[in-house]
């Protein structure tokens, strides 16, 4: 409670900018050492807005005016809050308080970890083992005799921001895996993301290799010829490098660079141009600005999209998803997948390729997985790229923000291939940022290790499965999934549109508007329901074989 | 006329068609005087599939020769493209001057839906739904202050209007033939349409012809003033700017003038018309077929294009009308300068806006006869050509696909407020340009009069409405609201119409089938609901 001067302040307007609300509401805001909260002096309505501190991003002061003192609050779910306090020194405190609390200096302030919510141990070491990768590696079929587990960074001895347990060609040595990972970007050597059964291709990813215009090294060239070798249907793999081509060859001066195609024998390179870290991050404040446009025309709208480049962005993430699903599933190669340090563009582009491949990944459990195995265990930087704590403002970028919203836009494309809805990614969006639980802390598995979040916070994921039902898909369509195994999404720029549900609040809430969705779901229920009179009515008389079907309508109806 | 001396060749063998969603097939071409009819060799299966064209769906085609055989592409006003590889080089430049001359002829009583006889349909059979006698006795509450006049009998008093009209019971039939004199076109104010929750009433009609020395006509002022009684105000929405208002009355044309019609506020909102509009379509449709796959290009293209703004305008005028009536109680007049195309487009969707017995499949089917059919919008010349057309252009306006497009934002905003379904949409987006049906022939309720298209064409909504085919156009997801639907106008909230623009894409039929997957739940719920 140090940061609080001042707990309560009455006589408060609010405008929740996001709602499309004009006119203030009156009401008693509130400082906790968690949230803000505004209470509505409406008697007959309350209306309570909670707040939680760590989705502030940031705290805008303007002048006092006679009216009072007026603060902005920019929210990471895009949402924006404009609060007039009557007293300046009020405003002053509430100020500091905001702006001291929006920036946590150590984890231990965060949510996740400064809250402690009554609930049992079992539960929380339980809530730890909900998203098992080794699960996942199984049912994708590894090991088998092309794909084995290394022991190799077991105490994260060979790279500090990998997983302990990793899946390598059967062929890599360790003295291979050491030689390579020490002629990539950070230690990360090739490792496996995603094994496609059908055709034995896989896709790898890793981080950029140390060539400068000339180096080489021998355990490399091996470890990219024993990921070859792990698929017998075909002599070549295809290396992706996510970059644009210019930026690659820039990295070639700081003796990084990318694979030269004259010392490894049977690769193919391809660029895919997906911008960096930092273009996206301004892209995004841009397409931020053109959803909080009060009344713009359409050519202002139009502009300000094309403008912000955005959609190029997103598009560019989907193309490398789908040349390396084309790959896999078409051509039977595997792909070795790299950016510079193999933690964000890689990421992005390997998860848009499982999706693609393989109908698991759009389920509700198959999604948490993707993003606990892709992003969350092959060490994404969370807490940098989402600003947890008070930091470089340099090393924060939306780049799972893309990820989701490529997901969102194939969702668009094909309505009846995913189990969940738009709700869903927007959820999880918000709980990247909002450090709520524990899945997202810190920037590596070695990190959350050392802070034993394990024994201190919660996951996610059993939370979100437990509220299911509201983040369904009516329309999905499990046996078809569209059709097709394999998505192939049509990427002509005309298939994207602007997020309307993440960027522009104000829309959404924008009563009353009609969901299809929600019709869909409630008749579901309600046929659920009259099912399960129906069988109770044809109860009489009981047969032995009648009895499984309504166990089977048991199951279904939770 | 014989379409035989048309036809040098009709028949192709060995000819391949390209078409989109299709794998390319190879197979037997004829040309009749109305249709392209291309059989896909039979197949392995046996089974043999049929493509059947109307030439009047075509909007521009290109050959091209290349040795002994040629290459026909074909764009359609359906924005499908079809490509036919014809043996043969005069076989080629035969078939090819065939399509350009059999689908250009403007001959009203040769085209197809004078000689289109389905054995399920008869020529006895009611043409169209309503009528506006039958549109004025439904309206009761109207009656001690409306009433019908036949003064157009014979259409001798406005060539573009039915031979009935609702107008105020106050102006006699004399009256009234003054106020057409000093209307466009004839085009005097009437009713189309009475709000029932409080009375106030839409009229539309055409500018008033006051030219550069300000003429007046008492009728035309007597007539607006007793629709308000004194008390009240109006407001009249002149779908003009008020510069282009002004530059009206250089022409002959004009404005009410505040001081000649005191009761009335003048609204002005421009909307793009004509040629503009044209244009409009021709753009968006050449932005959709780019094959560059650059995001920047795309989205300045279709700034470019100033559809989606004609959209928004149309909707956010139609808004402002609605607005007028429900919301301050207020009756109004609404008018651009001709009263056939962007004043219907506005009185229209106002109607769909506030009125629910506009948004079932009939309601929606019998305000589109109302105030497009019979209220004497120009199909015939505002759709002789689409997007493709390297004809110089003439009438042709895409009015009542930006109505429809409008119409489908509406649907897309409140997906169960309205009782049909996209593909309705979709379908009257074709028969407009090329139908097998007479409803849209003609320019006039008296055109279609002289060349008998009731008597000797069958009517499209009738044959919509038949059991048999509604299903598919109505939405399964449907409910009754007394509610006003406000759309939002906001530029995020207005789409692409994707299953037009984008019709012959793959990404459309995954949203199809997503549609489909709908009705298929919500049939599967009613029959358990039944049990």
């Amino acid at each position: 409670m140090e940061h609080i001067r001042t707990p309560k302040v009455e006589n408060v307007h609010l405008i929740d900018r996001a709602s499309g609300q004009r006119k203030a509401s009156i009401g008693t805001l509130y400082l906790s050492s968690t949230h803000t909260i505004f209470v509505e002096n409406n008697p007959e309505t309350r209306k309570e807005t909670w707040v939680l501190h760590s989705m502030v991003s940031s705290v805008e002061r303007l002048p006092t005016t006679p009216a009072g003192s007026q603060l902005i609050l920019h929210c990471k779910d895009f949402r924006v809050f404009q609060i007039l306090i009557p007293q300046e020194r009020d405003g002053l405190d509430v100020h500091a308080s905001l702006v001291r609390f929006s920036r946590p200096e150590k984890y231990n302030e965060l949510y996740c970890l400064s809250f402690n919510p009554n609930l049992n141990k079992e539960e929380r070491e339980e809530s730890w083992t909900f998203v098992d990768l080794v699960v996942d590696y199984k049912r994708m079929g590894v090991p088998n005799n092309l794909w084995v587990t290394t022991a190799a960074n077991s105490e994260y001895r060979v790279c500090d921001t990998y997983p302990s347990e990793l899946f390598v060609p059967k062929s890599a040595t360790p003295a291979i895996i050491v030689g390579s990972s020490r002629f990539r970007s950070r230690g990360r050597f090739p490792s496996l993301s995603y094994f496609h059964q059908d055709t034995l291709a896989a896709v790898c990813r890793c981080s950029q290799p140390l060539s400068g215009f000339s180096g080489r090294c021998q355990e490399d060239e091996m470890m990219l010829q024993a990921v070859m070798k792990s698929n017998p249907g075909s002599d070549y793999i295809y290396v992706v490098d996510t970059r644009p081509k210019l930026n690659a060859m820039a990295n070639r001066a700081a003796g990084k660079g990318y694979e030269n195609e004259d010392h490894y024998t049977n690769i193919k390179l391809q660029f895919v141009g997906i911008e960096n870290i930092h273009v996206m991050r301004s892209s995004q404040q841009k397409i931020i600005d053109v959803g909080e446009m009060r009344f713009p025309s359409m050519t202002d709208f139009l502009w300000g999209l094309e403008n912000s480049g955005w959609l190029k962005h997103i598009k560019a993430i989907l193309d490398a998803g789908v040349f390396i699903a084309r790959a896999v599933a078409d051509e039977g190669v595997s792909v070795l997948v790299h950016c510079s340090d193999g933690w964000d563009r890689t990421a992005q582009a390997c998860s848009v390729a499982s999706i693609l491949l393989d109908p698991y990944y759009r389920t509700i459990k198959g999604l948490m997985v993707l993003i606990e195995r892709d992003w969350v265990s092959f060490g994404h930087k969370f807490s940098h790229r989402y600003t947890h704590l008070d930091g470089d403002p340099k090393e924060a970028s939306p780049v799972i923000d893309q990820f989701l919203e490529c997901v969102w836009q194939l969702s668009e494309q094909f309505p009846c291939a995913f189990e969940f809805n738009e709700h869903f990614l927007i959820s999880i969006h918000s709980n990247v940022y909002s450090c709520q639980y524990g899945t997202f802390l810190g920037n590596c598995q070695r990190e959350r290790r050392d802070m034993r979040l394990r024994e201190r916070s919660h996951s996610l994921w059993p939370q979100m499965w437990k509220d299911r039902g509201e983040y369904t898909n009516p329309l999905y369509k499990a046996e078809l999934s569209q059709g097709q195994v394999v998505l192939r999404p049509n990427t002509a720029p005309y298939c994207f549109k602007m997020w309307k549900g993440l960027y522009n609040y104000m829309e959404k809430s924008m009563p009353p508007r009609q969901s299809p969705a929600d019709f869909l779901s409630a008749m579901r229920e309600d046929s659920q329901q009259l099912e399960e009179e129906l069988t109770y009515h044809q109860e009489v008389p009981p047969e032995e074989d009648s009895s499984p079907e309504r166990e089977t309508n048991h199951v279904g109806e939770d | 006329m014989e379409f035989s001396e048309h036809i040098k060749t009709a028949n192709v063998e060995d000819v391949v068609l390209r078409q989109p969603l299709h794998p390319s097939s190879r197979g037997t071409l004829c040309i009749t005087g109305h249709h392209l009819l291309f059989s896909v060799r039979e197949e392995e299966g046996g089974s043999s599939r049929q493509v059947l064209l109307l030439l009047r769906n075509i909007d521009a085609t290109e050959k091209r020769i290349a040795g002994s055989s040629g290459t026909i592409t074909i764009k359609c006003k359906d924005v499908q493209v079809l490509q036919l590889d014809i043996p043969g080089m005069e076989q080629c430049l035969n078939i090819a001057r065939s399509i350009e001359t059999l689908s250009g002829l403007d001959c009203v009583s040769d085209m197809y839906p004078f000689f289109y006889r389905p054995p399920d349909l008869s020529l006895q059979d009611q043409w169209g739904l309503s009528s506006p006698e039958r549109h004025y006795s439904q309206m009761k509450e109207l009656h001690d202050r409306w009433r019908l006049s036949t003064v157009n009998r014979g259409y001798s008093v406005c060539p573009t209007y039915p031979p009935a009209v609702i107008v105020p019971k106050e102006i006699t039939d004399d009256m009234l033939l003054k106020v057409a004199k000093f209307r466009q076109g004839g085009r005097f104010p009437v009713l189309c349409y009475y709000h029932r929750k409080n009375g106030m009433v839409i009229m539309r009609s055409s500018q008033p012809l006051t030219g550069a020395n300000r003429k007046r006509c008492r009728e035309d002022e007597l007539l607006l003033q007793v629709v308000i009684d004194d008390s009240d105000k109006g407001y009249i929405i002149d779908t003009r700017s008020r510069q282009q208002a002004q530059q009206a009355r250089m022409m002959g044309g004009g404005f009410e003038s505040k001081s000649c019609y005191s009761g009335w506020k003048r609204l002005h909102k421009q909307m793009e018309r004509g040629k503009a509009l044209q244009e409009s379509l021709i753009k968006l449709v050449e932005a959709c077929g780019d094959g560059s796959h650059n995001m920047d290009r795309w989205l300045s293209k279709l700034e470019n294009s100033k559809w989606l703004s004609h959209v928004q305008t149309a909707l956010s005028t139609a808004g402002l009308l609605a607005e007028c009536v429900e919301r301050d109680g207020h009756s109004v007049l609404v008018h651009g300068s001709e009263g056939t195309d962007s004043t219907l487009l506005i009185s229209t969707l106002a109607q769909l806006i506030m009125d629910p017995s506009c948004r079932t499949l009939e309601g929606f089917l019998t305000l589109l006869e109302r105030e497009w059919v019979q209220a004497g919008h120009p199909f015939q010349q505002r759709c002789a050509h689409s997007a493709f057309s390297h004809a110089r252009l003439q009438q042709e306006s895409p009015l009542f696909l930006l109505l429809l497009d409008s119409v489908w934002q509406l649907w897309h905003q409140f997906p169960l407020a309205l009782g049909f379904s996209e593909a309705l949409l979709l379908r009257l987006a074709t028969e407009a340009y090329a139908s097998d049906y007479g409803t849209f022939l003609c320019n006039s309720d008296q055109e279609r009069c002289s060349l008998e298209v009731k008597e000797k064409t069958h009517c499209l909504f009738q044959a919509l409405l038949r059991p048999k085919e509604r299903e598919p156009y109505s939405n399964p997801l449907y409910e009754h609201t007394e509610l006003a639907i406000w759309p939002s106008v906001h530029p995020q909230s207005l789409q692409l119409w994707r299953g037009f623009f984008l019709r012959w894409t793959l990404q459309t039929r995954h949203l199809e089938e997503a549609q489909e997957e709908i009705r298929n739940m919500v049939n599967e719920w009613g029959k358990l609901v039944l049990t």
